[in-house]
């Protein structure tokens, strides 16, 4: 058991706190890679999310279109697409979008057809326009699932984007796999810790967020 | 067309043969994750305390990126099957821990006592009442394990050709094939959607009491 010897031995090598290959640059570019494909997924999965939530139409086939999605494999996804259009933030950002959009998706349709009926029945007969209803009463109800499947949907994107270092891209990922190929364990061990503590620093946010953006009623009233 | 299914001959696998273990590769993990999520789905019921920790070992050893984990684990367990299969089945588990107590805890507290009243016994019980109501829930999550599972097994070709279909994303690349790409991507995402149809399928046998 050398864990703690490989861990040691990776942070406390001056090589890898500076420079192009530093720890402090590579953090920043799995960050970047993280929120752009997060971006991206929310915003192609949360609009469509939250409509036929409202509309309560088409489940069926967002089902199947988040099966789909979730069935392409994401590093094989990275190897066919970097084969025909060559190295490039593209091959990089599709495996990496349809990973996230299927959770974003699902949970905020299911998040929104589930809001309470009796509150949207009141809310209408207050005059409220299906607008108002859906931005004013189901999404305020419903943000906590909604945060929640973009929480899981971040830490796979976090986790998953290693695999962009295999096409000669940055991020954390290129220790896991310079350390694989070069042999050198502690690389490994190191960058594996780093991309786990980015996950858990994601759930931090999350719950952070969802502290400050769901309203106090929701919060006491469900779970 | 033909190469599609033809294989380079260093895979030393037939197409089916590369199928065959791929699901291997990826039901197992699944099967284990159920049999071991289970019993601690009834352990965070029984002892809600329990549920909070449990959740947390669980999404961090699920944070670990695939790719650094099999690596690790070549120390312990070399360049095989049981690398592959291992982080697999911790994996299902961040997703099928709270599917199994969501399911059971859906069971209503008057069909637990309705259950009681006629002379079940807590094991009986747990098989015949809670289960049963809890399949939908736990084959919820079972569908999300096994796509995420197939669609990881791929990431073992890194680690020395322990990728079954992925393996062929390796040759791809080294002789700038892109059917085998295209082979290796095609087949395992119909894979993952014929099990996912299969697992809707066994769900609708086993809770034929269901609205359609």
């Amino acid at each position: 058991m050398n864990l703690l010897h490989y861990l040691d031995s990776f942070y406390s090598d001056s090589a890898n706190w500076s420079g192009a290959n530093g720890i402090p640059e590579r953090l920043w570019q799995h960050v970047l890679y993280t929120l752009m494909a997060l971006g991206i997924a929310t915003a192609i999965g949360l609009p469509i999310g939250l409509v036929t939530g409202h509309t309560g139409r088409g489940g069926n086939a967002l089902a199947f279109a988040a099966t789909a999605a979730r069935a392409l494999p994401s590093f094989g996804l990275l190897v066919l697409l970097t084969l025909l259009m060559g190295l490039g933030l593209t091959p990089v950002m599709v495996p990496l979008v349809a990973l996230a959009v299927p959770p974003i998706l699902v949970t905020s349709y299911e998040a929104v057809r589930s809001a309470d009926r009796a509150l949207v029945d009141a809310a209408r007969g207050m005059g409220m326009g299906p607008m108002r209803v859906l931005f004013q009463v189901e999404v305020p109800v419903a943000l906590p699932l909604i945060l929640s499947g973009m929480r899981s949907a971040a830490v796979q994107i976090v986790s998953t984007a290693t695999i962009a270092a295999y096409v000669a891209f940055g991020g954390l990922g290129r220790y896991i796999v310079d350390g694989l190929y070069q042999e050198n364990y502690s690389k490994v061990v190191g960058g594996a810790t780093l991309v786990a503590g980015l996950a858990l620093v994601t759930l931090a946010l999350f719950w952070l967020i969802a502290r400050v953006f769901v309203s106090p009623g929701v919060r006491r009233g469900g779970r | 067309m033909s190469s599609f299914f033809r294989m380079p001959s260093d895979l030393q696998h037939s197409y089916l043969g590369l199928v065959a273990w791929h699901l291997q590769l990826a039901l197992v993990p699944v099967l284990l994750g159920l049999l071991i999520a289970l019993p601690i789905g009834q352990l965070c019921i029984r002892f809600r305390w329990l549920y909070a920790p449990m959740l947390g070992v669980t999404t961090v050893l699920y944070a670990i990126p695939s790719l650094a984990f099999f690596v690790v684990l070549i120390d312990w367990t070399g360049q095989s099957d049981t690398t592959v299969m291992i982080p697999l089945t911790i994996y299902t588990l961040v997703i099928l821990v709270p599917a199994i107590i969501d399911g059971v805890r859906s069971v209503p507290p008057e069909t637990h006592a309705a259950a009681t009243a006629m002379g079940f016994g807590a094991a009986r019980r747990y098989f015949q009442i809670d289960l049963p109501i809890a399949v939908p829930a736990i084959v919820a999550g079972l569908r999300v394990a096994t796509v995420s599972s197939i669609s990881l097994v791929s990431v073992g070709a890194l680690i020395g050709d322990q990728g079954a279909l992925g393996n062929l994303l390796e040759d791809a690349t080294q002789y700038h094939r892109p059917i085998l790409a295209w082979s290796s991507v095609i087949t395992t995402a119909v894979l993952a959607i014929l099990i996912d149809g299969l697992l809707v399928l066994a769900r609708r046998l086993l809770t034929p009491w269901a609205a359609r």
